[in-house]
């Protein structure tokens, strides 16, 4: 048996770099994610038939097709209409953005409808407006029921995260390649990125936890 | 203060509200009871346009809401609602469920908003709740809470969508008596019930609802003690 991880000593703090770089993307794309999400949600319970087919129409297409098609379209593709080259950064961000919007938006939708009817009907009878009922009383209890789902959506996009090496990205997954090309080795790199990723998603996953069980405290008696 | 001119409500094929017509005067306390799947939740419904009535008029202090181009938040905003299920806003403690409303509907100040809600739920007993998230309140005590923060607006009226149905029996009395501390106020009140006693001692008037039409109404000393319909006289034999 070869397997020697003394190898990759020195290349160590590259690879660990890469945790920045991916973090960096992984965040933002989150953020966009949620917003998106939350957006395409609210158009696809809206009484408004055009917002409504145009969501239902945004999610059928990011989910129906490879999210390493929708990068490279983005990376390679519409630079040959613009005639502007994207930076890996900015494609990156989008490809995952746009398609975690899709994915976020019927978790959302879900969350939305299971809220109890009643909590509407409560804030009409009141005279609540529309807008405010939604961001004060239905959206904190949509998002309480659904944390699960959405750091579910997190940690997936985080593994999957490692597909913007391919258009050449600097994140774990690419360093990792770069040193095995150097080092003519594949275990060692490939076993310690892996072992990366595990972390972090292991501390989502608990950061996840704690927001749930801090959540529950207001519902015990 | 409330008319209601031939008011008809179907859901699909099913005609629950057929032609109704009554009014209700400033002051007033109406009882409305029945047999269930009688239209008498959806009738009160109607009054605050939780239910769109598919045809027939409504007036309240003059204006009609169920024209065209109604305001329907200014108008309901004067209507307090209570509900069967309470439907306090879980998230909130006791105090910011009777301050909601009140602030963003009103624009009340922060301070103002506190000021009222802790005088309303003072008013029902609940002062030293303030804090307390609706989990943490036993049935009575949330249906307390949801009648304070429909009070908070200081609506010319209330409706009561069988407040008690959901409380277990130790806990009606509770509610009851801050609904007749209520009536004491001189608010106009339309309840929708199944508490005999509460709606034979408290109303002034009792509506008898059954398959969607006003079967009878009257003073509760005549309805209970002489029934003028055979529907009447079998429902009263069944839950006296």
């Amino acid at each position: 048996m070869n397997l020697d991880f003394t190898t990759i000593i020195d290349y160590i703090p590259f690879i660990l770099g890469g945790i920045g770089t991916t973090l960096q993307f992984v965040s933002v794309s989150i953020l966009i994610g949620l917003l998106l999400g939350t957006l395409l949600a609210i158009c696809k319970i809206a009484n408004n038939k055009i917002l409504q087919g145009f969501a239902h129409g945004y999610t059928s297409i990011f989910r129906g097709t490879p999210l390493l098609l929708q990068l490279m379209l983005i990376h390679y593709a519409i630079p040959q209409l613009t005639g502007y080259n994207t930076p890996t950064y900015v494609s990156a961000i989008l490809a995952f953005g746009l398609n975690s919007g899709a994915y976020v938006s019927e978790i959302i939708r879900a969350g939305i409808l299971a809220v109890d009817p009643g909590q509407q009907e409560a804030a009409l009878a009141l005279g609540v407006p529309k807008r405010p009922m939604m961001i004060h009383i239905i959206l904190p209890q949509a998002f309480k029921n659904i944390l699960p789902a959405l750091i579910n959506e997190f940690i997936t996009l985080t593994k999957e995260s490692s597909l913007v090496s391919t258009i050449g990205y600097l994140d774990l997954m690419r360093r990792a390649q770069i040193v095995e090309a150097n080092i003519y080795r594949s275990f060692e790199p490939l076993i310690f990125v892996g072992f990366i990723y595990w972390i972090m998603v292991f501390i989502l996953s608990k950061i996840g936890r704690l927001i749930e069980w801090r959540l529950r405290q207001s519902d015990k008696g | 203060m409330i008319k209601v001119e031939q008011l008809t409500k179907k859901f699909g094929e099913n005609l629950v509200l057929n032609n109704i017509t009554t009014s209700i005067h400033k002051g007033e306390v109406v009882a409305i009871i029945g047999p269930s799947g009688s239209g008498k939740s959806t009738f009160l419904r109607c009054l605050n346009l939780l239910e769109r009535p598919s045809s027939g008029k409504i007036w309240m202090n003059g204006t009609e809401i169920t024209g065209q181009k109604v305001n329907i938040q200014g108008i309901r905003k004067n209507i307090g609602m209570v509900f069967q299920q309470f439907n306090l806003f879980p998230h909130m403690t006791a105090l910011e469920n009777v301050t909601y409303a009140p602030r963003i509907v009103k624009k009340l100040s922060p301070q103002e908003a506190e000021e009222k809600g802790r005088a309303v739920l003072a008013r029902v007993g609940l002062s030293e709740k303030e804090m307390s998230y609706p989990a943490q309140l036993s049935g009575g005590q949330k249906q307390r809470v949801a009648i304070a923060r429909a009070l908070a607006m200081e609506p010319d009226i209330m409706l009561f969508d069988e407040p008690t149905s959901a409380l277990d029996p130790e806990m009606v009395k509770e509610v009851l008596d801050v609904m007749k501390g209520l009536v004491d106020t001189g608010m106009t009140m339309v309840v929708v019930t199944h508490e005999m006693k509460f709606a034979e001692e408290v109303a002034d008037r009792i509506l008898f609802m059954d398959q969607g039409v006003i079967m009878e109404e009257g003073k509760p000393e005549e309805f209970f003690r002489n029934p003028q319909t055979n529907r009447a006289r079998d429902f009263l034999s069944k839950v006296l």
